[in-house]
């Protein structure tokens, strides 16, 4: 018989002090990159393999690389045998090894584009991710692939491990070129934690032990930095959410239990404390936590990870699937989804499809909407004339739910922000979902057949007791906003100036809106790309709203080269009932580029700056402008005034 | 406040969540138990997903006939003193009714016979999953399997046609006649098996600490000596003190020299110790470097 329980004796046997928690890690590396060699050597060193399985790798090397002698470590983490034949990882392998700081999981998923499910797979439960790169080839493309899933799939910590430095000679400069490369690179993607750390999995250089072969690097070796990276602050601990996973009751339980009811599930997100309001959505019907049991007794507060089981002080009907959350701070509820997917199944995306969708613990029905674009992971471009999914590929997706699901945005809780899909026939699981904010920046094509819509489902406009009218009356003058488009240089925010000049000086409020400065604060986080122009467009174009709704004339100069997006512009105005005057500044190419006002074309043409407008990125004439600009016009501003007053636009306050 | 949680806190909650999740989307579950560690381990996991509440599920025992007489007579108590429903399908009855066909010789082993009374008593209740306590750190197959690993209407296992498991959602949706076999403590070790048996003060069968038994040598491995095990002309019995690091049957689990006569003592000796528990004990696993593998694909646990 065991003697009496003596809890942590144990512990402190195995490992010599008490561990600190459990780390899980994704690896993931182009073949030959050395990852199992890697993995191999951290089992190894941190004596995690037993005599057997080091006997078992011996004899599998000897069968493969001949009487050498040489103990071949990768041979270890290829699991089954038709990998084994292939020689490659062909699904996710998962290995334990434990440090006296921490017990690890490696997710050890193959690197090849055909494999990205399996990545995908892998990186969901990670809370880092190790990228390897051979010194020799330097950043590749499957490099970029790796850090691109890592950050879509929001693991908080990334690892570069640059391999193979015995075959550099432990070349500082190398080292520093690809940390070099992989950063700007990565400063693309949204990644919170890059550690770089040169290594040989082969010699287990930097892995366990600091190397002597590289003095010259400053950092810890992989191990010691997974032992310490930081991991208790990656949950979200801020926003309580409890899906309802199983409800608990005894029913024939004698005693004081014949009544009792729980709700039981594993805390999602933020703290819950006894006595805590809380509403359970999608219901709305509020109560109060009366107690937070678990089989050890009660506790006074629960927060992620931990399997508890909750009692309400109120009576009401709740089920499996439900979501608890705080009064005021709830979830998004709607039936309007908007995710990033990977496809996992071979048989694609349907546009229109009908498919199971699990998250959280519900289960409920969704038609694929839309496919918005494609991402293409190796390069990053977005294909928004994609029309389907298949095996592997990433998109962004649409989706309506027969009911409505309360959900986060992955990025702010990956566990209330992520879904599967599941084929009703076949019951197989076919892709992974990453729901989105609702107000996520979305594309140009998409914004052209939206253009004005309240995107965000669940949240309603706030109207106000004071009528447009009232305002506009008691101001003595109404807003309205005036759009310059034109190219770079053809005198758009000289028009532009002159105007508010005027217009201020006649004490008609006026404010200029101008690309170039907005790009300085309120749209500063936006690139070039027809992405992020699109969005550009539409952040300005509702700023302007909102100062023409409050008795401003808004002055836009703005590039805002292509129709779709000037078009989506002129519908924010129109659904808000506002006058939208477009100008185009119509200064023929030439004579911009000679004037080159900022030197840009210069650059431009020197290759120096891509995408420029003009150059190597098109300018779409308006075709049916409100008013048209020409350099010898004499008096532009006049035109635009005058446009003005015949939509009932006051632009003087003379007459008063 | 601090808001850490330890690894085997967090393994357990992990464990729990995969219990509710089976008994809430699946239809008949049944908790497949041995009496050995691993799911001692699972019953009292389902006491913390489940209590005040009963188990929605029976537990089930697939006696070999061969089994430990210690382990019958423990797996009798606990499952009393739960107060739950047990079911023992026998691996004699199917032997019996000519199910299947035992083994002769002094080699021959009930273990892999238990497949089909297992897949057997899982149609004729009707079960459409399967608790188990499998570990993906025993042996390198499973080291890929999923936690809810679905069998064909035949029990197969399908290596290449897993489902992908994200996050903490599982898809449990099969069709009739399908089964799913479910591991919530995919993700433990051998040593985190063992710290949580001392941190739950939870009892095992005597056999897992150093007893004296007779014994015989076979392949470098020590077996118990039992009326059904046929001596080869070479194997001499004698006594030795020894434990066993896993629970099978004891035609094919081997015992280790031992004095750990406590919980610490038995995993200070697992702390030290250089060889796995199937490659120490497990006869089974021996055959073949993929021998598991092949097992699995037929449908054992
Ligand atoms: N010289 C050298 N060779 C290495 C190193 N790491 C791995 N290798 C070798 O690179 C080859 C591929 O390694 P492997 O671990 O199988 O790569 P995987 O395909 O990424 O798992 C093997 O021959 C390894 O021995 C290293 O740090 N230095």
């Amino acid at each position: 018989m065991p003697g009496p329980a003596s809890n942590g004796n144990v512990e402190a046997l195995a490992h010599g002090a008490a561990s600190t928690g459990l780390l899980r890690l994704a690896t993931a590396g182009s073949v030959d990159d050395g990852k199992s060699t890697l993995i191999g050597r951290l089992l190894y060193d941190s004596k995690a393999l037993f005599e057997d399985q080091l006997a078992q790798v011996a004899e599998a090397s000897r069968r493969r690389h001949g009487d050498t002698g040489v103990v071949d470590l990768a041979l270890l983490t290829d699991g089954l045998r038709a990998e084994r034949e292939q020689g490659i990882t062909i699904d996710v392998a998962y290995r334990y090894f434990a440090t006296p700081k921490r017990t690890f999981i490696i997710a050890d998923t193959p690197g090849h584009v055909r494999y990205t499910r399996n990545m995908v797979t892998g990186a969901s439960t990670a809370d880092l991710a190790i990228v390897l790169i051979d010194a020799r080839n330097g950043v590749v493309q499957q490099s970029r692939r790796h850090a691109f899933i890592s950050s879509l799939l929001r693991i908080p910590h990334l690892v570069v491990c640059v391999n193979k430095m015995d075959l550099v000679d432990h070349d500082e400069a190398v080292f520093n070129a690809i940390v070099e490369e992989f950063a700007s690179f990565a400063s693309k993607l949204e990644i919170t934690d890059i550690t770089f750390i040169p290594i040989s999995a082969l010699n287990g250089d930097n892995v366990v032990d600091r190397s002597t072969n590289m003095d010259w690097y400053g950092g810890p070796p992989l191990l010691y930095h997974l032992e310490h990276v930081h991991i208790a602050s990656d949950r979200n601990l801020i926003d309580p959410r409890f899906p309802v996973q199983w409800v608990v009751r005894p029913g024939d339980a004698q005693g004081e239990r014949h009544d009792y009811r729980g709700y039981a599930g594993q805390v999602a997100g933020g703290v819950l404390r006894k006595g805590d309001d809380v509403v359970v959505l999608p219901s709305g019907a509020t109560s109060r936590i009366a107690g937070i049991d678990t089989f050890d007794g009660e506790l006074a507060e629960a927060f992620p990870p931990m399997s508890v089981t909750l009692r309400l002080e109120d009576d009401l009907d709740i089920s499996r699937g439900d979501l608890i959350a705080r009064p005021h701070n709830h979830p998004i509820v709607s039936r309007e989804l908007d995710s990033i997917v990977c496809w996992m199944n071979d048989a694609p995306l349907q546009s229109g499809g009908r498919y199971v969708l699990k998250h959280t613990t519900k289960s409920v029905r969704a038609v694929a909407d839309q496919l918005l674009h494609r991402i293409d992971v190796d390069t990053l471009h977005r294909d928004e004339h994609a029309q389907t999914l298949e095996l592997n590929e990433i998109g962004r997706l649409r989706l309506r739910t027969s009911q409505p699901l309360a959900y986060d945005a992955y990025r702010r809780n990956r566990a209330t922000g992520g879904f599967i899909l599941i084929d009703e026939a076949t019951n197989e699981t076919l892709a992974a979902g990453m729901l989105l904010d609702p107000d996520e920046p979305v594309s140009a094509v998409e914004m052209e057949t939206t253009a004005g819509a309240p995107r965000s489902a669940n949240v309603r406009w706030e109207p106000t007791k004071l009528t447009r009218e009232a305002r506009f009356d008691a101001l003595g003058h109404g807003g309205a906003t005036v759009w310059l488009t034109g190219l770079p240089s053809s005198g758009k925010s000289t028009v532009a100036g002159a105007l508010e000049q005027r217009l201020v000086e006649a004490a008609i409020p006026a404010y200029r809106l101008d690309g170039d400065n907005l790009r300085h604060g309120l749209n500063g986080n936006l690139g070039f790309s027809a992405t992020d122009r699109a969005e550009n467009v539409r952040r300005t174009a509702q700023a302007a709203r909102l100062l023409a709704d409050s008795g401003v004339i808004a002055i836009v100069s703005l590039v805002s080269p292509y129709a779709a997006d000037r078009q989506m512009a002129r519908a924010i105005h129109d659904e808000a009932g506002l006058d939208f005057v477009e100008v185009f500044v119509d200064t023929p190419p030439e004579e911009c580029e000679r004037r080159d006002t900022k030197g840009l074309y210069a650059k431009a043409r020197a290759g120096e700056i891509a995408g420029f407008t003009g150059v190597d990125d098109p300018y779409e004439r308006p075709e049916a402008p409100d008013l048209v600009v020409a350099p010898d016009d004499p008096d532009p501003v006049a035109a635009v005034l005058a446009a003005l007053e015949a939509r009932g636009v006051r632009t003087s306050s003379e007459d008063e | 406040m601090s808001y850490d949680i330890s690894h085997l806190d967090e393994l357990e909650s992990e464990a729990i969540h995969v219990f509710r999740e089976v008994a809430a989307e699946l239809e008949k579950p049944v908790l497949l138990f041995s009496g050995g560690k691993d799911s001692i381990v699972l019953l009292r996991l389902a006491e913390k997903a489940f209590r005040p509440g009963r188990f929605p599920f029976p537990v089930m025992h697939v006696d070999t006939g061969h089994n430990f007489p210690e382990v019958i007579e423990f797996r009798d108590r606990r499952i009393a003193e739960l107060g739950e429903r047990l079911i023992v399908a026998s691996v004699q009855d199917a032997i019996d009714r000519g199910r299947v066909v035992e083994q002769t010789g002094p080699r021959a082993s009930r273990n892999r016979l238990q497949t089909v009374p297992l897949l057997d008593a899982l149609a004729e209740h009707g079960f459409d999953a399967a608790f188990g306590g499998a570990r993906r750190d025993e042996e390198r197959a499973r080291a890929k399997e999923r936690i809810f690993s679905f069998r064909d209407d035949f029990g197969g296992w399908d290596p290449k046609n897993q489902r992908p498991e994200l996050w903490n959602v599982y898809n449990g949706r099969i069709h009739r006649g399908e089964n799913v076999r479910v591991f919530p403590i995919s993700n433990w070790t051998e040593l985190d098996v063992w710290q949580y048996i001392d941190r739950e003060g939870l009892e095992l069968p005597p056999i897992y600490f150093a007893h004296e038994r007779e014994v015989f040598r076979r392949d470098g491995m020590l077996y118990a000596t039992a009326s059904f095990i046929e001596l080869l002309p070479d194997e001499v019995p004698f006594v030795e003190t020894v434990r066993y690091r896993t629970v099978g049957d004891m035609s094919c689990t081997g015992a280790v020299t031992s004095r750990a006569r406590t919980l610490q003592e038995v995993v200070a000796e697992i702390a030290a110790t250089r060889v796995t528990e199937r490659g120490e004990t497990r006869a089974d696993d021996r055959a073949t470097e993929a021998a598991m593998e092949d097992r699995k694909k037929e449908g054992y646990f």
